[in-house]
């Protein structure tokens, strides 16, 4: 298949970028002596020959490059993002392998000049403890697995390198399976036990029936600090926060694409538990549906925070998987269009480097093209490494 | 040789009455407005430009035009590409965030031709440029200009090229070679076309500086990951008497694109927060260097690169990019993007009310109603597409406002929607009386019955439950 060639050839061009050296930039070279023309010319004796040039001003051009100087324009922030730690190790009372701390910037998002971000953005892996409708070229990489999500966790973490996992236990709805909390309960011990990543609980979106959850699912993963998504204005904030502080557990605080309403949960949350358990979801919607809005939001929910803004003083979340979302993503079209093994990948990656650049710290992502190119993009942006402006110097005359 | 560095007001300090002081303050009328002050107001919200006022232009208010042209300039320049009439503008931006102001010109994007390739080659990528197109929101996507690149360094071959590309196309041009003998041979046979001269560079810069002179053209000046020297080459062209300049701090792919977004926005924020009038120019970026990153690898491995570095530079304040993909997955996403970030984050985006059919109706098929809040329609017909059930999709004109804002804000009725069942003659389509509404407008299902006479069923809350409603309440009912 076109897409296993294509993931292999991720990998080759990594190991080809990884083996050039950074070779240092050459300087402007300065002659003072064509300066020193240049700074007299300004002088009226030699305006006879600037004439006889016939140039459109009387001031004679210059004749070397004229030295200007360059400051980084630096700007200070008296706000920081908090810190959130996510998954325990066993000395922190977990079992994970490792635990995750995102969030703690200083700067708006990448701005290197400035404050480069102290813990890289994180990818957590979706996984369905039901089996679901998924877009064709999402479906061909977890086939085997569609039905079991322990083995579907795994898949994930072992063959595409999931920092995290977010076990979407949608059979609990209602209209679903109504699946019970504490059968809940038995596959996230499952998941646990098959994976040693920290993990996302999600809901199915009722609020009642995610609340029951979530009580059940705190209690046996106690102290393995999960992040329980989501939850919302209309759930029992009391009782969902006592589930994640007695048990140790963060919670995602959603809310849909307003900044105030975002503002009001958080303070709402504070009553209940400390700000380094909350993290916040201000709504991803897809590329061509609604990414302006998710765009702007966070971009100004992150300058907001920076400025000062207690309130959104919070690691972002994204549901990047709403990509799919787009019919662009899933559909075929017409063949100028390209095949959607590509297209679809490609717009799940497009709508997640445009969020990383509006400040998103953890993302849940489901194509393994989008979440390994998501990947190479953040550890190049963190890696503090150097350009290479000598490999792009005679880009005008390469043959491609 | 001290810098200007002149804080000039950002836009969103500007107010109304400094505009006003400056205006001539006789309430003629003649710019459309009731008075001198509702003219400056939309002068501070770019509605309305200073040539609108006749008085303005007057011999004897040269001074105050002038001192308003100033005060309300961008601080990115706005430079014209191309012949008379088939300009494209880039740049023009007032502001560093989208949420702070419109951005104005959305990336332009340029498509390469080499002087090396076969004339079918060439024709191929004019006609694909050309021709490409997509429908969004009502909106024609389109890519924007030609980027003729001498890789073969001869003056004659890319002449040649020009001259090819000339004949075929009006599209606005970027003539790319880094050798001044090269570039001439392109202007000679493109005399009028006024394309994006690029680049001067530290070692080609003066003669780069004549052909932009002698040519009326702007003039791109690449200084890869070197800041000082773009500055310093800026000044040092703008006392040349080049003005019009574009600015290339390079693209680097792979490793270095750590450093390349932080170029672009460290010269975009000196310009627009700093007030720094030599980094005040539209910048260019070049996704093609994706290209040289992998060689032996596969192109759709370069191809995939491509497209997602030309969403980050579209993100980070790039004004024109030249790629050399054309294939329709990697455009399609960026196209898109570029729509996306373009827009009115200040405007609602709305699509025009009335009936949508989806798939073949049939007079038995449900009708339901949405609001004509772009996103709200996207997604609910999304869904319904989905679902691939045949059905009528009633739009109501909410002011642009999504279901459960309008309902709270009155901007959604019962009478909005009796009226919308009316204009849109749904009664002789189908030969039942049973409206589906949103979840989010259950409030108004009673009204709604007794304004239209129609049988209400509240649908669901989410428009993604719509097939599951569909199939359940539907098909039994």
């Amino acid at each position: 298949m076109a897409e296993k060639e294509n993931k292999e050839d991720f990998l080759n061009l990594l190991n080809l970028l990884t083996k050039f050296q950074e070779i240092e930039l050459e300087d402007v070279e300065m002659e003072f002596g064509d300066l020193e023309l240049w700074l007299q010319s300004g002088i009226p004796t030699v305006l006879p020959k600037a004439k006889r040039l016939a140039p459109p001003s009387l001031k004679a051009k210059p004749t070397s490059i004229l030295q200007a100087r360059f400051t980084s324009p630096i700007e200070e922030y008296p706000g920081q993002v908090v810190e959130v730690r996510l998954g325990a190790t066993k000395n922190e009372g977990g079992t994970r392998g490792k635990s995750i701390t995102i969030g703690g910037e200083k700067s708006p998002p990448f701005y290197l000049f400035e404050t480069p971000p102290p813990n890289p953005p994180i990818i957590s892996l979706d996984v369905f403890d039901t089996k679901i409708p998924l877009a064709k070229p999402v479906k061909m990489h977890f086939n085997e697995v569609l039905e079991d999500p322990v083995a579907w966790a795994k898949l994930a973490v072992d063959k595409y390198g999931a920092d995290m996992i977010t076990l979407h236990l949608i059979s609990i709805d209602p209209l679903v399976k109504d699946t019970s909390p504490v059968e809940a309960a038995r596959t996230v011990e499952q998941v646990l036990q098959a994976v040693d990543v920290p993990l996302v609980i999600g809901g199915c979106g009722d609020p009642k029936k995610d609340l029951e959850v979530f009580e059940k699912v705190a209690e046996v993963g106690a102290g393995e600090r999960f992040l329980l998504s989501s939850v919302t204005q209309d759930m029992d904030i009391e009782r969902a926060c006592a589930a994640a502080k007695k048990h140790g557990h963060a919670v995602l605080s959603f809310t849909p694409m307003d900044l105030n309403q975002a503002r009001q949960l958080n303070r709402r949350l504070y009553d209940f538990l400390p700000k380094e358990q909350i993290i916040m979801d201000t709504t991803t919607a897809a590329l061509g549906y609604g990414l302006d809005y998710a765009f702007t939001i966070m971009e100004r929910a992150r300058l907001a925070a920076l400025m000062g803004d207690p309130e959104l003083q919070h690691p972002m979340s994204s549901g990047t998987t709403n990509a799919w979302a787009a019919r662009e993503a899933w559909k075929k079209m017409d063949p100028q269009w390209g095949s959607r093994e590509f297209r679809g990948p490609i717009w799940e990656t497009v709508t997640a480097v445009t969020l990383l650049l509006a400040g998103v710290d953890l993302f849940m992502m489901m194509h393994p093209a989008a979440v390994k190119t998501l990947k190479d993009v953040i550890m190049r942006l963190t890696s503090g490494k150097p350009g290479t402006p000598e490999k792009i110097a005679n880009w005008v005359t390469t043959k491609i | 040789m001290a810098e200007k560095e002149v804080k000039k007001p950002s836009i969103k300090e500007i107010s109304p009455i400094d505009v006003y002081m400056l205006l001539p303050k006789t309430n003629c009328k003649e710019c459309g407005e009731e008075n001198c002050m509702a003219f400056a107001t939309k002068l501070v919200n770019r509605e309305l430009a200073l040539e609108q006022c006749p008085p303005l232009l007057k011999k004897e208010n040269e001074k105050a035009y002038k001192q308003l042209w100033e005060m309300l300039k961008p601080p990115i320049k706005e430079i014209s590409i191309g012949a008379e009439k088939q300009t494209i503008k880039v740049g023009g931006k007032y502001v560093m965030y989208r949420h702070e102001f419109t951005y104005t010109n959305p990336t332009a994007i340029a498509i390469d031709i080499t002087d090396e390739m076969s004339d079918e080659e060439v024709m191929e990528r004019i006609k694909k440029t050309q021709e490409f197109s997509y429908i969004y929101i009502g909106n024609t996507l389109k890519l924007n200009m030609i980027a003729i690149r001498s890789t073969s360094n001869d003056p004659d071959k890319f002449k040649t090229t020009v001259k090819k590309v000339v004949e075929n196309t009006t599209l606005p041009l970027i003539l790319c070679s880094f050798d001044s003998k090269v570039l001439e041979a392109g202007l000679m046979v493109a005399p009028k076309a006024r394309p994006l001269i690029y680049a001067a560079t530290k070692d080609n810069w003066k003669d780069m500086a004549e052909l932009a002179l002698m040519y009326n053209c702007p003039l791109a000046i690449f200084a890869p990951n070197n800041i000082k020297l773009l500055r310093s080459l800026s000044k040092t062209l703008l006392e040349y008497g080049v003005k019009n300049l574009v600015l290339d701090p390079g693209t680097m792919a792979g490793e270095g694109i750590g450093d390349a977004i932080n170029n672009f926005t460290m010269i975009r924020r000196a310009a627009t927060k700093k007030g720094d009038e030599l980094l005040g120019f539209p910048l260019i970026g070049t996704p093609i260097t994706a290209w040289l990153e992998n060689k032996d690898s596969p192109a759709e491995v370069a191809q995939w690169n491509e497209a997602y570095l030309a969403a980050i530079l579209i993100d980070r304040y790039a004004d024109l990019l030249i790629l050399h993909s054309t294939e329709g997955w990697v455009l399609l996403p960026n196209v898109v993007l570029r729509q996306n970030i373009y827009t009115d984050p200040r405007k609602p985006v709305a699509v025009k009310p009335g009936m949508r059919a989806f798939g073949t109706p049939h007079e038995n098929s449900p009708v339901m109603f949405t609001t004509n809040f772009a996103l709200t329609y996207y997604t609910v017909a999304s869904d319904i597409e989905n679902a691939g059930v045949d059905s009528y999709l009633l739009v109501v004109d909410s002011e642009g406002i999504a279901v459960d804002c309008a309902v709270a804000g009155r901007k959604l009725t019962a009478d909005k929607v009796a009226e919308a069942i009316k204009e849109a003659k749904i009664e002789e389509k189908v030969k039942h009386k049973k409206l589906i509404i949103p979840g989010k407008a259950a409030r108004l299902s009673g009204e709604i019955e007794e304004a239209s006479g129609w049988e209400v069923m509240v649908g669901p809350r989410d428009s993604s439950d719509i097939p599951k409603f569909l199939h359940e309440k539907w098909n039994q009912s």
